[in-house]
């Protein structure tokens, strides 16, 4: 009787560890979940399931220093589309991406899959974040 | 008086299985078919006759023209798409890659993709869309001809093509990848934006080469 006490306490203490996440952690699962779904009905048909592109007519999302250094301007290219040329990878792309028709809450969300997929890793894209940056569009 | 008749069951089963594995290398022939009955020295024969791909003249990415005379020996793949299709002709061609990349070194294996869109999808548009594609040589041609003509010749594919305002890009169609054989009998349709369907597709193609009836030259 006391052994299985023992164990029972034992299991409530990993169990308490293993579930104790931050609120941020929760968060960002929740954008990254949502964002997937979104990178799957709206970007996977050109970007690719790995984010591999296509060729030289479609651009991978696999350049990790494209979008770090793009972090904030990337709500903008969902928004506004893409038209003329752009360097991803080391090669040049000069095809046309259609305006993104998404809430710019789902906007956060597919941002921080693929921000966080395919080797990037640039954290959480919030709402308010997508929200500042598509006020600064060019 | 059970005997026979557990040596029949057993002489069945035996000639079942023998079919059986007879048929498993063979792929189906698709399409509607029809008995045709002629008379052959002095005797009434009955024939299958099975739906083929009926002529066309398309011109190809390089400007050359392209009939069905073109396809004699070969066996092939067909699809439809577009270049400036936003929906699912990314995906397809993605996976196409796979099956050019398998077989563009034989010289009897062909890939057809013929543009929906021809008013839009010129030669130089197409030549472009292949060499970004990093396509080259005579494997796969992407072809383009009247709008009738291409509408008309999908349904002998068995897929669907037509003109919707409502969709992005203005067309809808079939992701099909449609597997032709000498005889220019339908022997699969394998649905292109689903990787696994592509990965049976490309051994299927190894399938139908070596059937007799497609070894020899036509």
């Amino acid at each position: 009787m006391r052994a299985v006490w023992i164990i029972a306490s034992f299991l409530t203490v990993v169990i308490a560890i293993a579930s104790c996440q931050t609120a941020e952690d929760i968060e960002f699962k929740r954008y990254y979940t949502a964002g997937l779904v979104e990178y799957q009905n709206h970007c996977q048909n050109c970007h690719g399931d790995k984010g591999q592109g296509l060729a030289a007519l479609i651009p991978p999302l696999t350049d990790t220093a494209y979008i770090s250094r793009n972090k904030n301007m990337l709500a903008c290219l969902l928004s506004k589309g893409i038209k003329g040329k752009i360097t991803v990878a080391g090669k040049e792309f000069d095809s046309e991406m259609p305006p993104a028709e998404l809430a710019p809450m789902e906007i956060a969300q597919v941002l921080t899959y693929v921000g966080n997929s395919f080797g990037n890793k640039v954290g959480l894209i919030s709402n308010d974040d997508v929200t500042r940056d598509l006020k600064n569009c060019r | 008086m059970r005997k026979p008749i557990i040596l029949f069951a057993v002489g069945l089963t035996m000639f079942m299985a023998a079919c059986g594995d007879n048929k498993s290398n063979r792929l189906p022939i698709l399409g509607h078919r029809d008995a045709e009955t002629k008379t052959v020295d002095g005797k009434e024969v009955t024939d299958t006759v099975y739906q083929t791909i009926p002529p066309f003249k398309f011109v190809n990415q390089y400007g050359d023209s392209i009939t069905d005379n073109n396809l004699k020996g070969k066996i092939y793949v067909a699809d439809f798409f577009f270049t400036s299709c936003p929906s699912i002709c990314p995906t397809m061609h993605r996976n196409m890659l796979n099956v050019y990349n398998a077989y563009k070194a034989d010289d009897n294996f062909k890939i057809l993709s013929y543009s929906i869109d021809p008013k839009y999808d010129s030669v130089p548009v197409l030549k472009k869309y292949a060499d970004k594609l990093g396509i080259s040589g005579q494997s796969w041609w992407l072809l383009q001809s009247g709008k009738d003509e291409t509408y008309k010749l999908a349904t002998s594919y068995l897929t669907s093509v037509a003109e919707d305002a409502s969709v992005p890009g203005g067309h809808v169609h079939d992701g099909w990848f449609i597997l032709i054989d000498k005889q220019k009998h339908i022997r699969g349709t394998y649905d292109g934006t689903v990787t696994t369907e592509v990965t049976k597709l490309i051994a299927d193609i190894k399938t139908l080469q070596a059937e007799p009836e497609q070894r020899v030259a036509q």
